[in-house]
């Protein structure tokens, strides 16, 4: 009886408007920080020397692929847009498959995980582009933003993109686990119209 | 009697990984070594690096918010919100172990591209105790995905798990 409760709950109601909105925003949130850092480049020459009267200038490149931890996020921004692609498929075009209760559950257990992955690579690049920006005199790091100012632009857009959809992904999991854990109101009413029928 | 195993294996699971928090940020404040380079002396701290001091503080959350949950009694209502800030800390967990991860593996290879030298030549002693911390807080880390799914279940009905 719970099982049907829970299933009426969770294919109707608001929550699950509100979810299907969530899930659009952090789609789009994760998809453009993807796509932002991942065509993350610029190239620039400088002046290196000075032969005499004429400057020997060399050409050097900043790429996203040279730092680890930004290869991480565009990986995983990719992974939760296409997570989140996969949920609002299921909610647009699945009415018919019933959500029982294990399916919410990997429901949840899916949107947590990818919260976790989200957020970590999110934290490791922006930690990543801290020290390029600022540098660590302790290690005599050099920062690198004053050289290449369009590529430390494009990835702080990249970085604010991928932690607002940290904060949707962390609401829609919030809303997921709410939706395993409290049946709705409006299913009370039918349990009781359907025990008066059996007598 | 499926309670009380429920109960204990929880407790268990959390001891364990407020233990293993509370190793990981040991590990990295106890981290200081010296080191002569030509005329210059290099003293290396966990503090010279935002993401490193980051990385404690998180764990110092963990450490005592785990203490803390071990001694809620069992019929509290509190419970609930357990869940939420469970998988509020997991995220805390994951980001700040990913972050020291990502800046210790510059400190190990450098980075050739933007001229940053790696460190761990000169101070070996000092990156094998970051790296011993950084490993506890991978244990702490796995844990606690362990104790959420665990508080999920303890917190939902058991019986919506079989198709009844």
């Amino acid at each position: 009886m719970a099982v049907a409760k829970l299933v009426l709950a969770a294919t109707s109601g608001k929550s699950s408007k509100i979810l299907l909105g969530l899930r659009v925003l952090a789609f789009l949130a994760t998809l453009s920080a993807a796509i932002v850092m991942g065509l993350n480049k610029e190239t620039k020459t400088f002046v290196v020397g000075n032969v005499g009267n004429t400057p020997i200038k060399a050409t050097f490149t900043a790429k996203f692929q040279h730092t680890p931890a930004f290869v991480y996020f565009v990986v995983a921004n990719a992974m939760v847009s296409f997570h989140n692609l996969l949920m609002i498929a299921l909610q647009l075009f699945g009415r018919k498959t019933e959500l029982t209760g294990f399916r919410l559950l990997s429901i949840a257990i899916l949107d947590m995980l990818n919260v976790t992955l989200l957020s970590a690579a999110a934290n490791a690049a922006a930690f990543m582009a801290e020290v390029g920006k600022n540098g660590n005199k302790h290690a005599r790091w050099d920062k690198i933003c004053d050289r290449f100012a369009t590529y430390c632009d494009h990835g702080a857009g990249a970085l604010i993109a991928a932690f607002a959809g940290v904060v949707l992904m962390l609401i829609i999991s919030a809303v997921s686990i709410s939706r395993l854990v409290q049946p709705n109101k409006c299913s009370i009413s039918t349990t009781a119209a359907s025990t008066s029928v059996v007598p | 009697m499926v309670k009380v195993t429920q109960r204990l294996g929880g407790l268990v699971l959390r001891f364990a990984a407020f233990c293993a928090a509370l190793g990981a940020v040991i590990a990295m404040v106890t981290s200081r070594e010296r080191s002569s380079f030509f005329v210059l002396s290099l003293v290396a701290k966990y503090s010279d690096l935002a993401a490193f001091k980051y990385f404690v503080i998180a764990n110092v959350i963990v450490s005592v918010y785990s203490f803390l949950v071990l001694f809620l009694p069992k019929e509290s209502l509190l419970w609930k919100f357990v869940v939420v800030l469970d998988l509020m800390v997991t995220m805390l967990l994951t980001s700040s172990l990913s972050a020291a991860v990502a800046v210790a593996q510059v400190g190990k290879r450098g980075n050739a591209n933007a001229g940053w030298l790696p460190i761990c030549g000169q101070v070996p002693r000092f990156c094998d105790q970051i790296t011993g911390a950084l490993i506890a807080g991978l244990v702490a880390l796995i844990l606690y995905v362990f104790l959420l799914i665990f508080s999920i279940h303890s917190v939902v009905d058991p019986f919506l798990l079989r198709k009844s």
